[in-house]
C-alpha cells in the first residue's frame, strides 16, 4: 500500500512535469527544451510570493498560471512563430525549435541566476504528515497530486468535449488539414503553447513545495518530461498521465522492494520497452 | 548533424556568457577565479565559494591591498563560470593564465573540479590552495601535483570521525548497535560509505539497512521507509544538497526518529537551519565550526554585511582561509612572482594565521587540523568532533521531530 500510494504521488508529480510539454509538442509541434526552466521559474515565483508575502503556493497559482500563459504566448508569437512559417517540413521545424528552445533554456537560467542568485531554494509549506492507510505522507505531495488530477481531468474534458478542444485536437492530428476546414492554426498553436507553459509553471509552483530547486536544475525536469511524453504518446493527455503514473509506481516499487539505486534503470527499461514495442507511445496512433 | 549543431550552439553561448572585467591603473595583483555560476554545483558555490572569495578581495582592497616590496597592490578579480564542467574548468584556467595573464588563481569549487584542474594548475605553475576539496588521496596528489594544497581535510578522517561519534555514544550506553547507511551514488557517496561501513563494522556495529540512490533524486520516501523499517539507532546519509533536504523532510513526514540523524553536504548551510527550524536541532552533518571563536564571528558578520547572507558552517571559512594563506605567502615574499610564492608555500615550516586558526601544511601539502563532524544546537551548526581544533561542543542525542 505504501509503495502504491507513494508511487501515485510521485506519478502525480511526473504528470505535472510532463502535461505542459505534451500540449506544446503535441499541438504546437514545438519540442520545448526550455520546459524545465519554465517549471523552475514557476517554482521560483511560488517561493518568492511565499517568502515575501506568506501567500500559499496554491493561491499563488492564480497569478502564476496567467502570467506564465502570457509569457509563453508571447514566446510563441515572437520567437517560435517565425520558425514555424519558415520551416518546410515538420522535421525541419523540430530541429529549429530544439535549437531555439535550447538557447532559450540558457537565457532563462541566466535570467533566473541574475534575479535570484545561484543558491538553493526551498520553503516549508504543508510539510506536515497526513496518514493514509497507516502510513504517513507529506501533505504538500497529496495536495500536489490532487491538483494534478484536477488539471488533468479539466484538460481532458476541455480537449474532448468543447469546440476549442476539438480545434486543438484537429491541429494536433494534422495542421494542414485543420487549416482546410477553417481552423486558425497559428492562433490555436499559440493558445496550446501558452496553455502548456501555464500548466508547466503551475507544476513548478506545486513541486516547489517539496523540492529543493536552483536556477540550473531545469534540465532534469526536461529529461523526465521528454521520456513521459514519448512514452504516453504525443498529443494525448490521457497517455501522459498514465505514463507518469506507471513511471511513478514502477520507480517507487523498484526503490522500495529491489534497490533505490535502480530507479533510473527501471525508468529507462520501461522507456526502451515502449520504444521497442509501441514506438508511437502507449496511447499514440500509428502514423498513416 | 543535429547533435553537432547543438554543441556548436552551446559552445557559442558559453563563450558569450563568460564575462571579463576591465583593467585599472594602480599596481594590482590579478586574481583569476573560475567556479560554477551555472550547472549542478552552482547552488553550493553560491553559498560557499563566491561570497567568501568576494569578501576576501573586498577586505584586502579596503585596507589598501597586499604589501609587496614596492608598495601596496590591490586585487583585481577576474571571474569565469566553469558551468560545473571539468573541461570548462580546465579551459578557464588556461584562458586566465594565457589571455588574462592573472598573477594567481583561486582554486575551483568542489573536489571533482579541483581534481580536474590540478594538472593545468601544476603545468602553468599556479599554486592551487583548495578549500572545498575533500579526498583521501592527498599523498598521491601532492606527489603528482606539488602545487596542490589541501585545507578542508580528508574524507577518510571525516568518515572515521563520524563513525567514532557513534562508537562514543554506544560506549556511553546512549545508543545501540544498529546503523542505517545510505549514500548518493556518485564518487563522493561511494567513497564515504565504503570507509564508514568499514569503520562501523570493525567497531562491532550492525548495518541493518544499506542502500544508494541516483544523483539528483529527491523522491526519497522509499529510502526513508526502508531505513525506518530496519529500526536503526543511527541514520547516516552521505548525501548532496537536494537529497539532504529531501531526506530530512521525508524523515519528518514519516516520523522516522533515530537517535542519531546524520546528513552530509548542505547540513552545514544556514539554509538548512532556516528551512527546518526547531526540527534541525540535533541533526548532525559534515564539517562544523567553533561559532564562539571571535575570528569566525567577525568573518560571519562581514560575510553578511557584504553578501547579504551568512557563511555556511564548514567550507566557507576554509575557502576564505585559502585566500588568507595565499595573501600571507605573497606578503611574506613581497612579490607577485609565482615561483617565489610557490617556494614559500612549499616550505613546510611556514605557518599561516587564518580564521580557522593556525594552518600548516605537512609533507603531503595537507592541513591536519580541521572540523570533521558538526551538529545543529540552538540554531547554530557547531563542531562536535575535530582534529587539532579546540572548542568542540558536547554531542546531543536527536530528539523526535516536532
Amino acid at each position: 500500500m505504501f509503495v502504491l500510494i507513494t508511487g501515485l504521488l510521485l506519478g502525480g508529480t511526473y504528470a505535472l512535469i510532463a502535461m505542459g510539454l505534451n500540449l506544446q509538442y503535441g499541438v504546437a509541434r514545438i519540442m520545448n527544451l526550455a520546459n524545465g526552466e519554465m517549471l523552475v521559474a514557476g517554482g521560483f515565483a511560488a517561493f518568492w510570493v511565499f517568502t515575501a508575502g506568506q501567500v500559499s503556493p496554491v493561491a499563488a497559482l492564480m497569478v502564476v498560471a496567467p502570467v506564465a500563459f502570457a509569457v509563453n504566448w508571447l514566446i510563441y508569437r515572437f520567437m517560435l512563430r517565425p520558425l514555424v512559417t519558415r520551416a518546410k517540413t515538420r522535421g525541419a521545424l523540430e530541429v529549429d525549435s530544439i535549437l531555439a528552445t535550447f538557447g532559450l533554456s540558457f537565457a532563462m537560467v541566466g535570467v533566473m541566476t541574475w534575479a535570484f542568485g545561484g543558491g538553493y531554494f526551498n520553503y516549508a509549506y504543508l510539510s506536515e504528515r497526513v496518514d493514509i492507510f497507516g502510513s504517513s505522507y507529506g501533505q504538500n505531495r497529496v495536495v500536489a497530486f490532487a491538483l494534478a488530477t484536477l488539471i488533468a481531468v479539466a484538460l481532458w474534458l476541455w480537449l474532448n468535449h468543447t469546440r476549442a478542444g476539438l480545434r486543438l485536437r484537429a491541429v494536433s492530428v494534422n495542421p494542414d488539414a485543420a487549416r482546410l476546414v477553417g481552423i486558425d492554426v497559428p492562433a490555436v498553436s499559440a493558445l496550446a503553447f501558452g496553455l502548456g507553459g501555464a500548466v508547466t509553471a503551475t507544476g513548478g509552483a506545486l513541486i516547489s513545495m517539496f523540492f529543493t530547486l536552483d536556477a540550473s536544475v531545469g534540465v532534469l525536469f526536461t529529461m523526465k518530461a521528454l521520456i513521459i511524453v514519448i512514452m504516453g504518446g504525443v498529443g494525448d493527455i490521457r497517455g501522459t498521465v498514465v505514463a507518469a503514473l506507471i513511471l511513478g509506481i514502477a520507480e517507487t516499487f523498484v526503490a522500495r522492494v529491489i534497490d533505490p539505486g535502480l530507479t533510473l534503470a527501471a525508468a529507462y527499461v520501461l522507456f526502451l520497452g515502449v520504444l521497442l514495442f509501441r514506438p508511437q507511445g502507449l496511447f499514440g496512433k500509428k502514423p498513416t | 548533424m543535429k547533435r553537432r549543431t547543438l554543441m556548436a550552439t552551446a559552445a557559442a553561448l558559453a563563450f558569450g556568457l563568460a564575462g571579463v572585467t576591465a583593467a585599472s591603473a594602480q599596481e594590482t595583483i590579478k586574481l583569476g577565479a573560475a567556479a560554477p555560476l551555472s550547472g549542478p554545483l552552482a547552488g553550493g558555490a553560491a553559498v560557499t565559494h563566491w561570497p567568501a572569495v568576494k569578501l576576501w578581495v573586498h577586505q584586502v582592497n579596503e585596507r589598501g591591498g597586499l604589501k609587496l616590496a614596492g608598495g601596496q597592490a590591490t586585487i583585481e578579480l577576474v571571474e569565469y563560470d566553469d558551468q560545473t564542467n571539468p573541461q570548462q574548468a580546465i579551459q578557464a584556467a588556461q584562458r586566465m593564465a594565457t589571455q588574462d595573464n592573472v598573477d594567481f588563481m583561486v582554486s575551483p569549487y568542489s573536489t571533482g573540479l579541483n581534481l580536474a584542474a590540478a594538472p593545468i594548475f601544476a603545468q602553468l605553475g599556479y599554486p592551487q590552495i583548495t578549500g572545498t576539496a575533500v579526498t583521501n588521496q592527498q599523498p598521491e596528489l601532492a606527489a603528482q601535483f606539488p602545487s596542490m594544497f589541501f585545507v578542508l581535510g580528508r574524507t577518510g578522517v571525516m568518515a572515521e570521525d563520524t563513525a567514532k561519534v557513534l562508537v562514543d555514544l554506544r560506549d556511553k550506553g546512549e545508543i545501540g548497535n544498529r546503523v542505517a547507511l545510505v549514500n548518493v551514488a556518485d564518487a563522493f557517496g561511494i567513497e564515504m560509505v565504503g570507509i564508514s561501513r568499514g569503520v562501523l563494522e570493525a567497531a562491532g556495529f550492525e548495518i541493518v539497512y544499506e542502500t544508494s540512490y541516483p544523483l539528483g533524486t529527491q523522491d526519497l520516501a522509499p529510502v526513508i521507509d526502508g531505513a525506518k523499517a530496519s529500526n536503526p539507532d543511527a541514520f547516516i546519509a552521505w548525501s548532496y544538497p537536494g537529497d539532504t533536504f529531501a531526506l530530512t523532510d521525508q524523515a519528518i513526514v514519516q516520523k522516522f526518529e533515530p537517535k542519531v540523524f546524520f546528513t552530509a553536504v548542505a547540513t552545514a548551510f544556514p539554509g538548512y537551519g532556516a528551512r527546518f527550524g526547531a526540527n534541525a536541532e540535533g541533526v548532525m552533518g559534515m564539517g562544523g565550526v567553533n561559532p564562539d571563536d571571535p575570528a569566525f564571528k567577525a568573518f560571519a558578520e562581514a560575510h553578511v554585511a557584504l553578501n547579504g547572507q551568512g557563511p555556511d558552517y564548514w567550507a566557507s571559512a576554509a575557502t576564505y582561509a585559502t585566500l588568507e594563506i595565499l595573501g600571507q605567502a605573497i606578503e611574506a615574499t613581497g612579490t607577485k612572482d609565482r615561483a617565489v610564492v610557490m617556494e614559500y608555500l612549499k616550505d613546510r615550516s611556514n605557518s599561516y594565521e587564518t580564521i580557522l586558526g593556525p594552518v600548516q601544511f605537512n609533507e603531503n601539502n595537507d592541513n591536519e587540523r580541521y572540523w570533521t563532524v558538526g551538529q545543529w544546537q540552538n540554531g547554530v551548526f557547531k563542531g562536535v568532533a575535530a582534529r587539532g581544533r579546540d572548542g568542540a561542543a558536547p554531542i546531543q542525542l536527536k530528539q523526535g521531530w516536532q
